[in-house]
């Protein structure tokens, strides 16, 4: 392409379909600073594309492997809770653009749920991008201020001899909490334990999923 | 840079208001909290994000503060932790 503009999705010489909104401010501004790098020839369109392919190619499915493996095997668990890069970087899997990872363990007297107050820090190359409602001025005010109430709202009750901890991840930590094995899944392998591992439950909204009657 | 603070410690966020990317959100400043964790020094994000190198590094702490305290609501039981800078935190 030499003719200095970006084609986004949905945008053809010969428009098919009408774009369904004006570009936002921030939105002319990524085009435009794409532009200009491109210009330079600084990155490639191609670059940019394989990039947000990676992005999205970021699932859930991978932190519900290293829940797995936690509850099978206690030694993975203990060096996950010291040291979770180096315990992730075992399954094969990549921790980069995380400074530092804690995996916080929910048991029977402490719960943790994550939140970033001050913008969406998440831990993306286990969990993908974050839902909308993690980056809601809702979700951030309830939590922070009755997560008791908030949690109970999202359909986890609390015994109230349990604590909860909200990890407010403002810095270079990124949390991925691993939440608690449920009660009648001793006869299943870690493959189908990680079946049971929710996005939300490595949030902390939620817990892991009750496996299916036998 | 050495860490100042360990595990136990009670510390007060300090009240400061500064422009700019800061990473301790209003909510807990001027507040008390327990040092919980010291995750060790990083590069710091108030100076990185406006192209400096953010060096020296900046010893880091995971700060613990209970709910009651930080609402003045004697009915909230649980507790809060959040990532906070050394150069926020003074001892308490």
């Amino acid at each position: 392409m030499s003719d200095g503009h970006v084609h986004t999705a949905g945008q053809a010489h010969q428009p098919i379909a009408k774009d369904e909104h004006e570009l936002t401010y921030f939105e002319k501004r990524v085009v435009a600073l794409t532009n200009l790098l491109r210009e330079k020839g600084i990155i490639t369109i191609d670059e940019v594309r394989r990039a947000v392919e990676e992005m999205e190619a970021r699932t859930p499915t991978l932190g519900a492997k290293v829940v797995a493996r936690a509850w099978t095997d206690p030694a993975f668990k203990a060096r996950l809770l010291g040291d979770a890069k180096a315990a992730v970087a075992e399954l094969g899997l990549s921790t980069d653009g995380i400074n530092h990872l804690v995996v916080p363990e929910n048991t029977e007297s402490v719960h943790h749920v994550v939140v970033c107050t001050l913008c969406s820090c998440y831990p993306r190359p286990l969990l993908g991008e974050p839902p909308d409602w993690y980056k809601s001025a809702g979700y951030k005010n309830q939590i922070i201020s009755n997560p008791r109430a908030a949690l109970k709202e999202m359909g986890v009750e609390l015994d109230e001899k349990v604590e909860i901890r909200v990890l407010d991840s403002t810095a270079d930590v990124r949390y991925l909490v691993l939440p608690r094995r449920p009660p009648g899944t001793e006869h299943m392998r870690e493959e189908q334990l990680a079946g049971l591992v929710t996005r939300d439950s490595m949030i902390g909204v939620a817990e892991a999923l009750a496996p299916a009657p036998r | 840079m050495p860490n100042r603070f360990k595990e136990g410690d009670a510390v007060r966020v300090k009240f400061e208001i500064r422009p700019g990317h800061i990473r301790t959100p209003m909510y807990v400043r001027g507040k008390t909290g327990i040092i919980a964790a010291y995750y060790g020094s990083f590069p710091n994000p108030e100076k990185l994000a406006y192209g400096g190198d953010g060096l020296p590094p900046v010893p880091l702490y995971g700060v613990r503060f209970h709910l009651s305290q930080l609402w003045s609501d004697p009915s909230l039981k649980d507790i809060l932790q959040m990532d906070i800078y050394e150069h926020w935190l003074e001892p308490a």
